[in-house]
């Protein structure tokens, strides 16, 4: 039995990478929501989202300016995909959705391999976040991964406050409940769509830049982040923000509890708790009957 | 195996082909030497990919390097440190030139060398299949691997079961030529008995005796075989274990191993990791201030641990390395191998590229020896005790593990004032011959399977 210190610490941890898994899931479940897709590409947005900060961070020094450019790079990146690809595949097949976006993650991927190669980046937390923090003696913590906790926050607050109190988060969340209709309803869902991809994309790519100063930035990295971001989503119910963020937070402490006590079993938790909520509730924890 | 059979199939065979190549002769109307590998294929039945992998004017050599996942760096040094010396034999260089047997160029035996690559995203079954599709359908007469023990096993293992020699290059666990040996399966990089036995003496006397360490392990066959080697260095000059920590491959957070090994009461951190989890894990250590409670070691230190974490995190720590460019210093083919792969890929190559590099040259030797692609006297050859000259001195395997005897690089991080270019990260702190680092035949564990042993 590991001791209480240790458990209290890898609640924090749990904690602190939920938050930031609730990001990328959230992103990744209004996409799906919205435009009917999944969205394969994900893990490589994260991955862009931790590379612009690395770029920029090398110029500024500057980790707000490194939030900004993550989110900035991934607003292009979205527009440009979303006109000039992917809105094409939105009356394909989902298997031909599925493969577009799939090679799109590939290209993305093997694009910032071949301009950065596959070593490792660097990226520092920023100087406000050096330090330890002490937990009332009964244990310590990184400064930056608390506030990182902050920062993820917030994010997931404005996000909220998108989807739930302006007309286009109504919008968006009508056309979750049925795009048929709001179509009809004479709402641009052209429009609606762009936006709605260009978010869920914003979301992960700031997920990205916030995980950057904990990790390896390798063009691989979102790849572990957009399966877990998925099993997140599966548990959380299928376009429903709530519970992107009920199922992130659950999956990261998951995740980081059953590390303490035997890592060989902290993957395989996700994937058995995500087998017990399809088996009991298959429309997953927020999820409504019907929805797509 | 009813190898009499084989062999009056394999005559018959012969000499059809000689018939097919005296015709080609005669065709052209030229005599050229193009029947002459006929000569030697006649003296030995078929086996594996031999003959039908140097009937045409090329024979094939399989790469199998992880391109993606958290060594991809690394694999794609070994890929390129492969296509370099792909190069050099079959276009000739410097290196090649002063290896008596290959000092003619044009491939090996007269055969251009064609080479094929393949993703084995750092896991054994993806490798398996990539390299039977090479041994299947490109009738692969070598392959060369790895950047993961695991890998580097499964791969030995394939070549012992289709008869096709595996030159694993970058693959640290003892098992690779311990327990796990093939007659197939050579490995030329000191592996982590060896390179621990020459880390520990540095370290001993560095950072004193009777300490206790934690280990961070990487929970797979290297790791393991890592933090044993470790353990027995280290017991000579009185170290204790405060902590194993058990990590699976590609961990993002490492916080509850850092947690443990700070409240472990250790005054030494082992951290075994490699390739970008290396990277995570020291970042995580710095961040939870273990550098700072602790001293810290990576006993075998990533091949792009310099460029990834730089002089700031790496100054002073010591580690390991199967190969460094600044053995250029001591090696002159060394020099010439940096300059030609800097020359074509603008930086200066890892011990990835090196291993795959070395392997293969050493393997075109034992052919242009032997005077045959034939596998078992190729492994004849191999097993000779041959020095040949290389980019890491004279070096060569021995017959009862196949593990090559190979010089181990102590190095030590230099401070950024200290390093007089971009990538000079290191000082060599000692260079210890191989000679002195083997582990003793009976400890290994090896029983050589016989040649026809599936």
């Amino acid at each position: 039995m590991p001791s209480t210190p240790l458990l209290l610490s890898q609640a924090f941890s749990g904690f602190a990478f939920g938050t930031l898994l609730a990001l990328m899931s959230s992103g990744l479940t209004i996409i799906f929501g919205t435009l009917g897709f999944v969205n394969f590409a994900h893990g490589a947005m994260f991955m862009l989202g931790a590379y612009a900060a690395f770029v920029v961070l090398v110029e500024t020094h500057s980790f707000i300016a490194a939030l900004l450019a993550g989110a900035a790079v991934l607003l292009v990146v979205s527009v440009v995909l979303e006109r000039g690809l992917l809105r094409f595949f939105y009356a394909r097949p989902p298997e031909d959705q599925l493969l577009v976006t799939f090679g799109l993650s590939v290209m993305l991927i093997e694009g910032v391999r071949f301009f950065f190669g596959s070593d490792s980046q660097r990226v520092s937390p920023p100087p406000w976040g050096e330090g330890i923090v002490n937990f009332w003696g009964l244990f310590y913590y990184p400064l930056y991964r608390v506030e990182a906790i902050g920062i993820a926050a917030a994010f997931l607050l404005a996000l909220y406050l998108l989807l739930y109190h302006t007309s286009l988060g109504l919008m968006v969340r009508a056309g979750i409940e049925d795009r048929l209709m709001v179509g009809l309803l004479g709402i641009d869902v052209r429009r609606m769509f762009l936006i709605v991809f260009a978010v869920g994309a914003i979301a992960a790519g700031v997920a990205g830049v916030i995980f950057a100063p904990f990790s390896a930035v390798i063009p691989d990295m979102g790849t572990p982040f957009l399966v877990q971001a998925f099993v997140v989503v599966v548990i959380g119910g299928l376009g429903s923000f709530g519970g992107a963020v009920v199922g992130g937070l659950l999956v990261g402490e998951l995740l980081s509890l059953t590390t303490a006590f035997d890592p060989a079993y902290s993957q395989a938790s996700i994937y058995a708790v995500m087998t017990l909520v399809l088996v009991l509730r298959p429309r997953g924890l927020f999820g409504k009957v019907g929805r797509i | 195996m009813n190898t009499s059979v084989i062999r009056k199939e394999s005559a018959i065979f012969t000499r059809r082909g000689v018939v097919k190549a005296g015709l080609g002769v005669g065709a052209a109307g030229l005599l050229t030497p193009i029947g002459a590998p006929w000569v030697w294929a006649k003296d030995y039945p078929s086996m594996g990919t031999y003959p039908a992998g140097v009937q045409g004017k090329s024979v094939f050599a399989a790469g199998l390097f992880p391109l993606t996942g958290p060594y991809a760096a690394m694999g794609h040094d070994e890929q390129r440190g492969f296509e370099l010396v792909v190069e050099h034999l079959n276009n000739g260089s410097k290196v090649t030139e002063a290896v008596p047997s290959l000092k003619k160029g044009g491939g090996v035996l007269g055969k251009k060398i064609e080479a094929g690559v393949a993703d084995t995203e750092t896991k054994p079954n993806p490798a398996v299949q990539a390299a039977t599709r090479f041994i299947t359908e490109n009738k692969a007469m070598v392959m060369t691997s790895s950047v993961s023990s695991a890998v580097a096993v499964a791969l030995d293992e394939l070549g012992q079961r289709k008869k096709v020699i595996s030159m694993a290059a970058t693959t640290a666990s003892n098992a690779t030529t311990g327990k796990n040996c093939e007659r197939f399966g050579f490995r030329l990089m000191g592996d982590n008995y060896m390179l621990c036995q020459a880390l520990a003496p540095v370290l001993a006397k560095q950072l004193g005796h009777n300490l206790k360490a934690a280990y961070l392990v990487p929970d797979y066959t290297f790791g393991t075989s890592l933090y044993n080697s470790l353990t027995a260095a280290f017991k000579k000059y009185g170290w204790t274990v405060a902590t194993e920590q058990l990590a699976p491959l590609g961990t993002t957070d490492f916080t509850s191993y850092l947690l443990d090994i700070a409240n472990s009461g250790a005054d030494v951190m082992f951290n075994e990791t490699a390739g970008a989890d290396s990277v995570t894990s020291t970042k995580q250590a710095i961040q939870f201030g273990i550098m700072k409670k602790m001293k810290y070691v990576l006993p075998l230190f990533s091949g792009f641990a310099g460029k990834e974490l730089g002089p700031e995190v790496l100054e002073g720590l010591y580690g390991t390395e199967p190969w460094w460019w600044g053995e250029e210093e001591t090696f002159p083919l060394a020099k010439y191998f940096v300059a030609d792969f800097e020359k074509k890929y603008n930086y200066k190559p890892r011990f990835p590229a090196a291993n795959a590099y070395n392997s293969i040259i050493m393997w075109a030797d034992a052919v242009e020896r032997a005077g045959t692609f034939y596998p078992p006297e190729v492994i004849k050859a191999l097993e000779s005790g041959y020095k040949v000259d290389t980019i890491a001195g004279k070096v060569w395997f021995r017959a009862a593990d196949h593990q090559g005897v190979y010089p181990v690089p102590v190095l030590q991080g230099k401070s950024k004032a200290e390093m007089k270019g971009p990538e000079d990260f290191f000082k060599t702190v000692e260079l210890v011959p191989g000679e002195q680092l083997m582990e003793p035949i009976d400890q290994t564990g090896c029983h050589m399977p016989a040649v026809d042993a599936a």
